[in-house]
């Protein structure tokens, strides 16, 4: 392992490098130094503009019998309640037009409320949940909307530099219409005091953009003696397919 | 128009959430062809912790729009998933895609990894493509980097260079930056 190289900068030098990065970027720089595992992981040549056809113009296409409902709920998935606060998280999915994706896949992946994975590579001493294995599915309804019941992960440390937390996140992996629009991020808290010093948030220097990261806390949503409500509304990339007449019936 | 939701990386621990039974196989192992290759970092080092998805015509250049990626019940859905093992492979199960309306017959990928902050997007063309204009537009060189190499046991070979000399070409679309 590469552990036992030079020792692990200091999130003092992280954020200095985090303020010295170019600003106004929308999409995560994919070479940001400061996210030490992209250093090696990046094209440095350009990317080469194409024109969808074939396969790029169809995302798969996923059915009821491909996703189970419960899958939707991430507190009922082992014998008995996990720890941690019950959350709903719920949104819509649009393409690049503001129109909803329908009937389309969304996974999710997560940490437990402690901030530890069920993952072998996961070495943080936090406890594992016997009830909580942090893996859900859903497709989206004829409105684009998704929902999952869940609880709140914890934040958690990371080998990037000395002292390095993530703030609390969920993954999520979406597919629009198009093969094009196929989009893996990490959904946030409001008001976590950990934006600031991490790297992989801080990636996206625009800070408008970077907070289309973040949910809403909504009380409509909460529910009486049950759980918290968060909103997060997700914006793909444009379709290029030609809209089929009639498709709004479809 | 919304504003567009900015991507992430996909982290170091995806594995217990996206692979999933039978995710590469789009053909059940020893009926179709076997489409490999490792991923290789700046270094020449291979990634273990990266994740491909294909999308593709069938044999006869259709793009199935058919339900039953994560069932895998024996419908052909064009679409499949590979995570790479620890030395860096990938691998699917697969027939060779059909040209669609007389285009070079391709396969589009999709590329995910820890240290990778957004997705990368390519092409893998089957070997001997006949004119496609994304190819034209490249140098020889360029253009052997897209291509698949038939191995000798009638796989095909495609290697994925995220940077270095070798690197691969990667591709945005329009309405992407
Ligand atoms: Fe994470």
């Amino acid at each position: 392992m590469n552990e036992t190289a030079a020792p692990l900068p200091t999130q003092a030098q992280i954020s200095a490098e985090i303020a010295a990065a170019p600003s106004g970027r929308s999409e995560p720089a994919l070479g940001f130094a400061p996210y030490r595992s992209s250093l090696l992981r990046f094209p440095t040549k350009d990317l080469r503009q194409a024109d969808p056809e074939g396969a790029e113009l169809l995302a798969p296409v996923f059915g009821q019998h491909d996703v189970d409902p419960l899958e939707a709920d991430l507190t009922i998935q082992a014998g008995g309640e996990p720890l941690g606060e019950r959350i709903l998280l719920t949104g819509r999915v649009l393409d690049g037009d503001g129109r909803p994706v329908r009937h389309q896949l969304v996974e999710i992946w997560q940490a437990n409320a402690s901030g530890r994975y069920i993952h072998q590579r996961d070495q943080h001493p936090a406890p594992i949940d016997p009830n909580f294995t942090g893996v859900g599915r859903c497709l989206t309804d004829a409105d684009g909307n998704y929902s999952f019941t869940t609880i709140k992960p914890g934040p958690y440390p990371w080998q990037n530099h000395r002292n390095a937390w993530r703030p609390a996140h969920v993954h999520f992996s979406l597919f629009g219409t198009d093969f094009t629009q196929r989009l893996v991020t990490q959904m946030y808290f409001p008001g976590d005091q950990l934006f600031a010093l991490d790297p992989i948030y801080q990636s996206i220097t625009d800070p408008a953009a970077r907070e289309r990261l973040v949910a809403t806390y909504e009380h409509d949503l909460s529910q009486h003696e049950w759980l918290l409500g968060y909103r997060w509304d997700i914006v793909l990339t444009g379709s290029h397919a030609t809209p089929l007449e009639g498709e709004d019936h479809a | 128009m919304p504003e567009r939701t900015p991507g992430q990386t996909v982290g170091p621990f995806f594995h217990y959430a996206l692979p999933y039974d039978g995710d590469r196989e789009l053909m059940p192992v020893g009926t179709g062809i076997r489409l490999h290759g490792i991923v290789y970092d700046g270094a020449g080092e291979p990634v273990p912790d990266a994740l491909l998805e294909i999308r593709q015509a069938d044999a006869a250049g259709v793009v199935p729009q058919v339900p039953g990626s994560l069932l895998r019940n024996g419908v052909f859905t064009g679409w499949g998933r590979s995570s790479t093992d620890l030395a860096g492979e990938y691998w699917f199960s697969t027939v060779e895609p059909g040209s669609v309306d007389g285009g070079a017959p391709f396969f589009a990928v999709t590329v995910f990894a820890r240290g990778l902050l957004d997705r990368l997007f390519t092409r893998i063309y089957l070997p001997n493509p006949p004119a496609d204009r994304l190819l034209a537009s490249l140098d020889h060189e360029d253009q052997a980097r897209m291509i698949a190499t038939r191995e000798k046991d009638g796989s095909l070979r495609f290697d994925l260079h995220l940077q270095g000399d070798n690197q691969s070409i990667f591709l945005t679309y329009p309405g992407h930056q």
